[in-house]
This record gives structure tokens, C-alpha cells and sequence, in this order.
């Protein structure tokens, strides 16, 4: 069992309660002592020295903290930590196997969707949303799906045909 | 960005955290989607000393669709449940329209119907489209459950009647007389943006007559906006030219709105009328075609 | 024999890109990645009050949160001489306010803490209390003789007023204005606008007592002018200062500047011998940072009845907030404002400029452009389509008329510029092609009658990019050159360092494609680093589209030497002399035999393992480039539009952009960086801007207010290309990151003027919402200045 703040608070104040919590992160189940108001942003980040998931605003709006939650994107910075107690998280991290990219991460690569990459895990994981349900979505179907997630350097367009890219790999590796 | 600290409690059972809310004594808060609660917990609008989470009540995700048409949903019922709904689409075309104009497609896969409509945001898509069905919500408290109608339910900005230790549980549409028609509109500037006006429209058509005309509008006032005694010039007989143009002035004057960086208070109230207009011409096109 | 360029991804090959592999995992390093052992975790409490006397500040309840370890006030920094910092315009800046606040958001005091949680808890502790004071909120306020002083601890300045500066020729201006057959005049209003990159600024302060140095981990785009400053401010030598820019989630120019907030975290870190780290918030980042624009523009137009353009009269006055802190050349008081209608060949041109203190943010940065290129294009382009609305002339044929001919160059401009190449009416020509407009007019017509309103928006524009050279321009002092070094290892691999700050343009990928181009060693074969002052050599950073036209140069330059070098060791390795010896790519031969010939990667070897006699060994060196004149791409950018008459609400339907930035060294990255500047020019022509109510509270102060376009609002954009070579850069490139968004905006709001031309709309000011454009509709009338603010709700 890590501990939640052995990196950000070596010595927590020990009358602040913490509730203890176990996360499916990336297909690993992970035991941590959480404060009630840590964001699982910074519990994936801090706590769980996963910092692929970035936080780029306070209200919810930019998305560069989507993660996978039971499958489903949710911003990751609106979410306890202590509420994802006995779900699963998947994060950019998870994305890749040991010796191979997901499509989606070969397609942002190969449709140049991406310049900073602040925003790029949250959009990738928006993705693989959209295309677990929908393989073969349109051009306004993947503009409307990521539209939960902004993006200032690329203007979008590159990112609208990089997913177009992996759902046509996908269902070519599918076939 | 960093919440104050709280206390938290995940109740399996809506008695549990009823009485965590009571011995909270109004500091406690229900934690459901969270997509409105947590930004505000960020930016210390809020600081809660109690949170309950009720997301691990069991048996709180239904939409059920009654043999007569009347639609509950459930406290845990989330914004992508109903947008994804395939027979939403036809029992309730005015949800499913709002649908996917509430927030942005990540919030909507956590953000709840029945928390937004408590939110009682006066630019709130939910309370506006369940004032426009002339819904209720029941809510349960220590001494057990009762119903509160949807225009009694939102009393203002940001608040609703919902005592310190009650707890919404479901939304209820009644059943519709004939068939529900309706839709939404709104203006945002972008995905995810506060509506500078929108517009919920729910009619019940029988025989090719109107029997009931709901309409309720958001971002045009201090609260969700009750124009159904507006509509009323709609009521008992059929759509036509006519009767769509004296709803839609009769709905833009009912409408409050003020003069903001979204646009004057006329400009809100033509984009009320505009809407009215369209939702309804659009619908007597489709029940031509029908016919 | 030589090597196929594409092949060994080389000039041209739109080569994918190398931090990719980092970036698509999650294995970014930004500045709030890092984490250092016994790092403390520093926030800043801002003021709520735009202006007014702070009267007392109490800290102790602070004190007393468990795991606080240190609280700031300015108190405590002007007892160190560090209340106060030196902007990059030759202005004084408050770090932490000791006598009274100037803008909402400014720097109060801070907490450092064990997490950022804490800091947060004791920063609300803290007790300020504020004795109010008027409020100025735009540049007419702050001109009047009643006005309250703003900064009244500086001495010498009794009122509002900044600068005053012109530029041109004043009385030949009056002469064409006198001699015109009409003039047009225009005002307009370049509403204030944040760069807002996704990742906000921060630092991490490492002072070890033990060393004497101090590290500093940061979002700066121009990290050796920070270490200048640093040595400056903080009294520290240069050598025991080491500024680290690590990956940047994007900058746009707001992490050009020097802020509070870096300056506290050393403090607190020489105070607490601790790593310190300042992750700034995006409501922090919005209300207290580098801004763009807020300008108001007067123009005049001299014409004659043809259309030709006999002189410009421009005036502008300007909101640079608390504090001059513009990022810009210290020269020119309001950026390159005169490039103004370089594009066109007009005779004369006279500019008067003056700059304001208001109780607003400061900054004034290149956002996403070369120093206030952005107004001055805008100012450009909207003039000459009110020019031709005027005078019943085609937007098309009067910017025709008017453009500097393509034999024409190197062309000075009226105010002085020396535009250096282009085909102007070439890219105008296949821009009209694509939108269709010889059709256009007849569409319109037809559309209108059916009650449906379309326009065409023509925006065409060049832009100086690229400062240097050294004479004209620099920053502190320090003139604007930019260097790169190149090591080749022994093996033929190799590394380079630039001065130039990669935030996103793909650096690591395209300076070695320029090794490649020169030295035929494969790009895959070249690591690239950047931001780290203890190991890149001196440079200005990046910002104003200067990378490629002056690093990229010295790239290019360095690269050179190298290959003078290689080729001596060539001769050697070949046994003949050096005049014997010719070069293709990757590989030096004899001339009389093909056949006979060494590789690059045969030299580097030889480099360390054979040398000709008295030759120094390895094969390194360095170049530091001043470029000979600022570079001068060209695009015609052309968007049509449809409005909805009923709502006010317009969309894009078709947007074309012809770019002619020189020879393309990444294609792909190259339009890349069109499309996202472009989605910049349709955020502020649409949605993105900053205002201010009376009381001075900023309107646009986080995402929900502050609106930047989704993927769902953001037009398509079709890209075109002409090459016209830079003819004084080494690899005929030209600036590129930001032509779109200095181009673009006008052509949104061009298109929608077309669409209501027939009412006598002649201008609403950005952004144009749905309920301005409907106003302006329903009234016949111009929509000038800021939306109105919110009404207290």
C-alpha cells in the first residue's frame, strides 16, 4: 500500500481523517489513505505519481483531466478520489501496451493531433470512448464527441481526422 | 485548486443518509454528480462540512416508462442515461431534445437529471424542461416521502424547496393526454457555455388539437421561467400560423430577462420568441406530415 | 549517390514528430510533473479590489495552520529589495503589493505549505484590510485630468499617461489627406484578449545553500532573459543561476514575461532552503497575466477615386493595465503597430500612439503575434474593406491595386520597413479561386432575396517576423539574435542546442530535419534540447514567429560549419585537396570521381580518429545568427459566412487560407500552425475577450466566462500554399506560427460586414456574438466597444 501524501505532505496532521480507498488503476488495483477533498486528478497525479492526466482549469470546462471512469470519460478533477473507492480508472498511462501504441495514440502521432500535449491525454481518452461505442463515427460525430475538451494550439482539425485515423485501424483490426 | 476540508459519508441506503443530513443540521450536502457541486468546492463557493455521497444507494438509476407514459427518474440517473435513452426518444421528445445540449459530453456522462433540476440554476436546461412537462419531484425526509410540483419546487436562484434533511429521489413527468410532442432550443455561445436563452416546449396534441401546452424558458430571469399560462393561446384546438405567433409574443413577454454580456434583455426575448416559433412550427410541419 | 531528403527526413518531409512519442503516453514533463524531495507547495493570495489602499495585513491566523512553513508579505520582500521588479518595458511591477493594489488579482501575499491544500486553507486566512479607491477601467478614464493617479509611487509621473510616441511623416501625410478624392475613416476597438495556453505558468525555486545556486524549473518561453533578469533582481551571478524550461503546455506569448509569482518561489525557497513549487491557477493565470491587445484604433484612408490609397493617418491609444510590462522590442513603445499596410504600396503613412495605466491587468504580449502585428493587420484589413464599401469598389480589386508587385521587392514601406519578398496577388488569386468568388455576388444576391444573409470576408496581410536584426531591436538591452550548437559524435550522430523555447511548434523535430538538409545526417539522428540555461547556448527564447527565422537560421548556419570542417577532413580522407572536393547530400566526393567519396559520418569519425595534421580535433561549433532583416511571409486568408437574421447567431461555411511562409521546412507542422492560429482569429472574432466592470472585477476570469471554441464550433479550414524563399534567410524560410491569427480575424468579421452591407453596417467591434451582430442588423447602426458588462447578477 502506497500512501497518498508521502510525497506531498511527509507528515499529514494526524487528526485529519483519511478514509482508505482501492482503485482499479489501469487494470492494477491500488490501497491508498485519501483526505475526503482530494481530487482524483491530484491522487492520480500526486499520490499515484501518474501525471499524464493534467489539470488545465478549476470549472470543469477544459477536459485535459478526462480519464476513463467504468469505461465512461469524466473529468477527473470533479471527482473525489474518495468516490472512485471500488471503481475502475483508466488514464493515458493505460493506453499503450508494453510493446504497442493503442491506435488512437498512433493516429495523434500519425494526423499531427497534437502541438503542447498538455491536452492530448484527455483527449485521447475522449476517444476511446466514442469509439468503443461508435467504430465508424463521421467527421461532426467526433467533433461533438470531443467537444467536452479544449484544445488551443491545433484548431482541431488534426484531431478530428487522428481519431478518424485509429477508427479506421480499429476496424480494420477488427475485421 | 484545492476544496476545504469536509466530511464525508457514503450512505447505502437513502434512510442512511437522511440521517446523515440530519445530524448535519444544514451542513451537510448531497454529493451526487457533482458537476456543479465540485467546481464550487474548488473555488471555495462552497465548504460544506459534510458531503454524502449518495452514489452508492443502489436502485436510484431508473428511467421507467409507465404503460400510460409517465416517466420517473431516478436520483442517480445521469444526463447521458437520458440522451442515450432510445425510448426517451419517443415517450418524451422534449428530454430528449435537452439532452445533449446539457453541459459538454464529459459532464453529461456524470452530472444528474434530478441534481440539476435541484441545482436550480436559473440557465438549468432540467429545471426548464421539467417545468415545461409540469413535472414533480419527490423528495424524502425523516418523516417519510412527499411530492412537490415542479413551479414549487425552484424558488429562486439556486434554491429549492428541499428541506436541510430531505433528499430528491426521483422526477416524475405525468402522463402525457395523447401524444407528447415537443423540443429545445438553446443559444450558447459554445458547447458547454450557459444558455443565453433557451426554450423547453411540451405540448400534448390529441385529435390534432392541443390539450396541453407546457412551456418554461431558462436564462431569461432570476429563475426558471413558468410561461405555460402563455402558451394557453395554444390550448384547444390545432397548431397553426396564427396561434404559433401569439405563443411565441405571449412566451417572450412572460420571459424576465436582464441586459448582460450575453446580449439586452429585448435580445433574450426575441431569441425566446424566435424559439418558441420555430419548436412549434417545426412540430406542426412534422404533425402535417403525420396526418 | 546522395541521399534521398524525404527519405532521411530532411527539408520538406512532413516528418512526424519526435516529441510525440513522449507526449501521447503521458510521459510529458511539464513544470508540475516534477517533484523534488521536501518540496513545499506555494500559493498566492490575489486582491479582490482593482484598486485600493492596503491599510493592514494580518498573517497570523496563517501561521497557525499545521504544515505552513512560511508566509509572505511585501513587507517582507521590501525588506530584501524584492517588493518591486523590473518589467520587460522599462516599468516597475509590484511582486507582492506593499502599499496599495492596482488590478484585481494582483499579488497580496503567500503561503508556503507541505500541499497545496494547506496553502490554500492558510491563504484564506489571511486578513487584508482595503481602504477602496476609484477604479479606472479604460484609457478615457484614465486621461482625465481628474482621474485618481495609479502609480503613484513612481516619481515623474503625474498622470495616467505612459507614452506618447509617432512614427512616419506627418506633414506629407497631411498633404495626400489634402490632395484625396475621399477619405475613409474607421474606428475600431481590439478588445482586450488572454493567450491562455491549456497549462498555466508556474515554477519550481531550488536554492541549495551549500552550492550558492539557485535552479529554477518554469514556464518561460525565454528562459536566458529570465536568468538576466533573475541576476538582476535577485542579485545572483549568472553562473549560479540555472533556469530549466521543461515542457510547456503551450505559451502564445503569456510566458514571455517575468512574473510575482516565479520571484516569490526563490525567495521562499532562499528562505526555507526548500524546493518551492508555484502551480498558478487558470483564474490566476487569467486575471493577473500577459494579456493581448486592448486598443482603440482611428484610421483614416486617403483616396483616390480609383481606389488607390494615397496615405494612412492611424492613431491608437492603448490600455497596458497597472504596469507597463509589455514583451516587445524596447524601441517601440507600441510594438510593430506601424507595420500597418506593409502589404501595400502607399506612399506616406503617419502614426501618433499613446499608452494608458488602468486598474486592469498588465502585460501587453505578442499573443500569438510579432508585437502588436495583430492590431495593425486588423486596422489594415478592416480600412480597406470599409474603403471599398465606400467607394462601391470589389474587395478583391482594390487590395489588387494597391499590393506591392512582385518585382517590387525588397520593398520600404511608409514607415520605413523593408518587406523582403512575396506574391501577393498570386496567393489573392487562388483564394478567390477556392471560396468561388466569381460566382459569390450572384449567390449573395439570390441568398438575400430568399431572406438568407451571406458575406465574403477577404483578409490578406504580411507581417515582419523574425526580430532581429540587432541594430533595431532588443529587449533590456540585450539584441534580438538567437544561436544554436551543433555536436557530432564520433558515430556521425549528433546533438543540438538552440536559444529558441519549444512550447509546442515541434522544435525537436524540424532542427534536425535542417541538420539533416545541410549535412545529410538523418534526422532521427539528431537529439534536439532547448530550455536549460547550463547547457543551450544564448538566445532570445520564442515568441513573435521568431524561431525559425532567426534559430532555425542559426541551425542552418551552425550546420554550415560544421560541413566547411567536414570538408577539410574530406580532403584528407580522399587524399586530395580541398578544392578538389564537392558535396551532395550527405557526402563529400572528388570531383573527377564520383565514385570516390567519404560520408558525413566517415568525417565525424575521422574527427576524432584521423585528423589531417594540426587540425583541431572533434566536430562541434556554434552559431549565433543576427539576421539581416526581419522576414516577411504573406497570407490571403477568405471566409464565408451565413447569418441567422433571426438570432444574430453566423457560421463558417467555408474558410480558405492561402499561406506563403517561404520554403517549408515540416509541412505538416506548418499547417498545423495555421490551423491553430486560425482557431485563435475565430475565438476572438466570435467568443474569446476580457472586460471589465466599473468596479473593475474582470469579466473572463475562468472558462465558463473566459470562452475558448470546442472542436463542435471551429470551422474546417482548406490550406494553400505558395512558396516565395526568404531571400536573406540561409534556407528560405519565414515566420509562420501566428500569420493565421494575425490574418484571420478580419476576414471573420470582413465576411460578416459583407453580409450586412446592404443595411450601411460598417463595423462591429469583436467579438461579434450573435446579440451584437443582431443589433447591429435590427438598428442599421455600428456596434462599437466592449459588450456591456454583466448587471450585477
Amino acid at each position: 500500500m502506497s500512501s497518498l501524501y508521502d510525497e506531498v505532505t511527509p507528515t499529514p496532521p494526524s487528526d485529519v481523517p483519511t478514509r482508505r480507498v482501492t482503485i482499479d488503476v489501469n487494470g492494477e488495483p491500488r490501497t491508498v489513505d485519501v483526505e475526503p477533498r482530494l481530487l482524483l486528478a491530484h491522487l492520480l497525479r500526486q499520490g499515484l505519481k501518474m501525471t499524464g492526466t493534467h489539470t488545465g482549469c478549476d470549472t470543469t470546462n477544459c477536459g485535459a483531466c478526462t480519464v476513463l471512469f467504468d469505461g465512461r470519460p469524466i473529468k477527473s478533477c470533479t471527482m473525489l478520489a474518495v468516490q472512485a473507492d471500488g471503481h475502475s480508472v483508466e488514464t493515458v498511462e493505460g493506453l499503450a501496451s508494453a510493446s504497442e501504441l493503442h491506435p488512437i495514440q498512433e493516429g495523434f502521432k500519425q494526423e499531427h493531433g497534437l502541438h503542447c500535449g498538455f491536452c492530448t491525454p484527455g483527449m485521447m481518452l475522449a476517444a476511446k470512448a466514442l469509439l468503443e461505442e461508435n467504430p465508424n463515427p463521421t467527421e461532426d460525430e467526433v467533433r461533438w464527441a470531443l467537444s467536452g475538451n479544449l484544445c488551443r494550439c491545433t484548431g482541431y482539425q488534426n484531431i478530428v481526422k487522428s481519431v478518424l485515423w485509429a477508427a479506421e485501424k480499429m476496424r480494420a483490426e477488427s475485421n | 485548486m484545492y476544496p476545504s476540508r469536509f466530511g464525508y459519508e457514503a450512505p447505502k441506503s437513502i434512510e442512511e443518509a437522511i440521517g446523515y443530513l440530519t445530524a448535519g443540521a444544514g451542513e451537510a450536502k448531497i454529493l451526487a454528480g457533482g458537476q456543479s457541486l465540485v467546481p464550487m468546492l474548488k473555488l471555495r463557493f462552497a465548504a460544506p462540512e459534510m458531503l454524502v455521497d449518495i452514489n452508492s444507494i443502489p436502485g436510484l438509476d431508473y428511467i421507467n416508462i409507465g404503460a400510460d407514459g409517465s416517466i420517473r427518474i431516478g436520483a442517480l440517473v445521469r444526463h447521458e442515461d437520458i440522451e442515450r435513452s432510445e425510448e426517451l426518444k419517443t415517450a418524451q421528445p422534449t428530454l430528449a431534445a435537452a439532452a445533449h445540449l446539457v453541459a459538454d459530453p464529459i459532464v453529461r456522462t456524470r452530472g444528474t437529471f434530478v441534481g440539476s433540476v435541484c441545482h436550480a440554476d436559473p440557465q438549468g436546461d432540467w429545471a426548464a424542461a421539467m417545468t415545461a412537462l409540469g413535472g414533480h419531484i419527490v423528495v424524502q425526509g425523516p418523516k417519510g416521502k412527499r411530492e412537490i410540483a415542479m413551479k414549487d419546487f425552484v424558488l429562486g436562484p439556486f434554491q429549492n424547496a428541499l428541506a436541510f434533511n430531505e433528499i430528491a429521489i426521483e422526477a416524475v413527468i405525468p402522463a402525457p393526454q395523447g401524444t407528447p410532442v415537443g423540443s429545445y432550443l438553446k443559444l450558447e455561445r459554445r458547447v458547454g457555455d450557459f444558455a443565453t436563452a433557451s426554450v423547453a416546449v411540451a405540448l400534448n396534441i390529441q385529435g390534432g388539437n392541443v390539450v396541453r401546452a407546457g412551456i418554461a424558458l431558462a436564462g431569461v430571469g432570476g429563475r426558471t421561467i413558468d410561461a405555460t399560462e402563455a402558451a394557453s393561446v395554444l390550448v384547444g384546438k390545432p397548431l397553426s400560423e396564427d396561434s404559433i405567433l401569439a405563443a411565441a409574443e405571449a412566451v417572450a413577454a412572460a420571459a424576465e430577462p436582464r441586459t448582460d454580456h450575453r446580449g439586452s434583455s429585448d435580445y433574450k426575448r426575441q431569441i425566446v420568441k424566435t424559439f418558441v416559433s420555430r419548436i412549434l412550427t417545426g412540430i406542426a410541419n412534422s404533425e402535417q406530415k403525420v396526418a | 549517390m546522395a541521399l534521398d531528403e524525404i527519405k532521411i527526413g530532411g527539408m520538406g518531409a512532413s516528418r512526424r514528430r519526435v516529441e510525440d512519442n513522449r507526449f501521447i503516453r503521458g510521459k510529458g514533463n511539464y513544470v508540475d510533473d516534477i517533484v523534488l524531495p521536501g518540496m513545499l507547495h506555494m500559493e498566492i493570495l490575489r486582491s479582490p479590489m482593482a484598486h485600493a489602499r492596503i491599510k493592514s495585513i494580518d498573517v497570523s491566523a496563517a501561521w497557525e495552520v499545521p504544515g505552513v512553513r512560511l508566509v509572505l508579505t511585501g513587507e517582507m520582500m521590501a525588506a530584501r529589495n524584492l517588493a518591486w521588479m523590473p518589467t520587460l518595458s522599462y516599468d516597475t511591477q509590484a511582486v507582492l503589493a506593499t502599499d496599495k493594489v492596482r488590478f484585481q488579482g494582483q499579488e497580496v501575499a503567500a503561503v508556503i505549505a507541505d500541499d497545496p491544500y494547506i496553502a490554500k486553507d492558510a491563504c484564506q486566512k489571511i486578513v487584508v484590510e482595503y481602504e477602496a479607491l476609484p477604479v479606472i477601467v479604460n484609457p478615457f478614464q484614465a486621461m482625465e485630468a481628474s482621474s485618481e493617479l495609479i502609480r503613484d509611487d513612481k516619481e515623474n509621473q503625474p498622470t495616467n499617461k505612459i507614452f506618447d510616441w509617432e512614427i512616419g511623416d506627418k506633414e506629407g501625410t497631411d498633404k495626400a489627406f489634402a490632395a484625396a478624392d475621399h477619405v475613409s475613416k474607421l474606428e475600431l476597438h481590439y478588445p482586450r484578449s488572454h493567450p491562455s495556453p491549456m497549462e498555466t505558468c508556474g515554477s519550481i525555486a531550488d536554492f541549495n545553500r551549500a552550492t550558492g545556486k539557485l535552479t529554477v524549473y518554469m514556464t518561460s518561453q525565454a528562459p536566458h532573459i529570465v536568468r538576466a533578469a533573475v541576476a538582476m533582481v535577485a542579485e545572483l551571478p549568472e553562473h549560479m543561476i540555472r533556469i530549466v524550461s521543461p515542457d510547456l503546455g503551450g505559451g502564445f506569448g503569456n510566458k514571455v514575461p517575468i512574473y510575482p509569482g516565479y520571484v516569490i518561489s526563490i525567495l521562499a525557497s532562499i528562505l526555507t532552503e526548500r524546493p518551492v513549487k508555484w502551480i498558478e491557477d487558470k483564474t490566476g493565470n487569467l486575471i493577473s497575466t500577459g494579456f493581448g491587445r486592448d486598443v482603440y484604433l482611428k484610421g483614416e484612408l486617403a483616396l483616390r477615386k480609383d481606389g488607390k490609397i494615397l496615405g494612412v493617418r492611424m492613431n491608437t491609444i492603448s490600455d497596458h493595465g497597472a504596469f507597463y510590462a509589455d514583451a516587445q522590442p524596447s524601441k517601440f513603445k507600441i510594438g510593430l503597430m506601424h507595420s500597418t499596410f506593409a502589404a501595400y504600396d502607399i506612399p506616406v503613412a503617419h502614426l501618433t500612439s499613446t499608452g494608458y495605466y488602468t486598474n486592469k491587468a498588465p502585460g501587453g504580449v505578442a499573443y500569438r503575434c510579432s508585437f502588436r502585428v495583430t492590431e495593425a493587420m486588423f486596422f489594415q484589413e478592416r480600412m480597406v474593406q470599409a474603403a471599398a464599401d465606400d467607394l462601391g469598389i470589389d474587395q478583391a480589386e482594390i487590395r489588387r491595386m494597391n499590393f506591392v508587385k512582385d518585382d517590387d521587392f525588397p520593398h520600404r514601406t511608409a514607415f520605413g520597413f523593408l518587406t523582403d519578398s512575396g506574391q501577393y496577388e498570386k496567393c489573392l488569386n487562388i483564394g478567390l479561386e477556392a471560396i468561388g468568388y466569381s460566382t459569390f455576388k450572384a449567390e449573395q444576391e439570390e441568398a438575400r432575396k430568399r431572406g438568407r444573409l451571406l458575406g465574403i470576408g477577404i483578409s490578406t496581410m504580411t507581417e515582419p517576423l523574425g526580430a532581429g536584426n540587432s541594430k533595431e531591436y532588443d529587449i533590456l538591452g540585450i539584441k534580438m539574435f538567437d544561436s544554436a550548437e551543433l555536436r557530432v559524435h564520433m558515430s556521425g550522430k549528433a546533438i543540438l542546442r538552440t536559444g529558441a523555447m519549444n512550447q509546442g511548434q515541434g522544435h525537436q523535430t524540424t532542427w534536425a530535419q535542417i541538420v539533416a538538409h545541410e549535412l545529410g545526417i538523418p534526422a532521427d539522428d539528431v537529439t534536439v534540447e532547448e530550455g536549460d540555461t547550463d547547457t543551450a547556448p544564448f538566445g532570445m527564447g520564442t515568441y513573435a514567429s521568431r524561431s525559425t527565422p532567426v534559430a532555425g537560421a542559426a541551425v542552418a548556419m551552425v550546420s554550415r560549419k560544421i560541413r566547411a570542417k567536414a570538408r577539410k577532413i574530406a580532403a584528407h580522407l580522399l587524399e586530395v585537396s580541398e578544392e578538389d572536393i564537392e558535396w551532395e547530400l550527405g557526402r563529400f566526393y572528388v570531383r573527377s570521381n564520383h565514385e570516390r567519396g567519404v560520408t558525413i559520418q566517415d568525417c565525424a569519425m575521422a574527427a576524432y580518429s584521423n585528423l589531417p595534421d594540426g587540425m583541431e580535433p572533434g566536430l562541434e561549433n556554434n552559431a549565433y545568427y543576427d539576421p539581416p532583416n526581419l522576414t516577411w511571409p504573406f497570407a490571403c486568408y477568405i471566409a464565408k459566412v451565413e447569418i441567422d437574421p433571426e438570432t444574430g447567431v453566423w457560421d463558417v461555411l467555408q474558410f480558405v487560407a492561402v499561406d506563403d511562409c517561404g520554403v517549408r521546412i515540416n509541412p505538416m507542422v506548418v499547417e498545423g500552425q495555421i490551423m491553430g492560429g486560425l482557431t485563435e482569429a475565430y475565438a476572438m472574432s466570435s467568443m474569446q475577450y476580457q472586460t471589465y466592470d466599473e468596479e473593475g472585477n474582470c469579466i473572463g476570469s475562468n472558462y465558463m466566462d473566459y470562452l475558448l471554441p470546442t472542436a463542435w464550433e471551429t470551422p474546417g479550414f482548406e490550406l494553400y500554399e505558395v512558396v516565395t524563399p526568404c531571400p536573406h534567410h540561409p534556407i528560405g524560410a519565414k515566420g509562420i506560427g501566428e500569420c493565421a491569427t494575425v490574418g484571420g480575424p478580419a476576414a471573420f468579421v470582413n465576411a460578416v460586414m459583407d453580409a450586412l452591407k446592404h443595411t450601411g453596417v460598417r463595423n462591429i467591434d469583436m467579438p461579434m456574438m450573435p446579440n451584437r451582430v443582431y443589433e447591429a442588423l435590427q438598428t442599421g447602426k455600428d456596434i462599437s466597444g466592449m459588450p456591456p458588462v454583466r448587471s450585477g447578477d
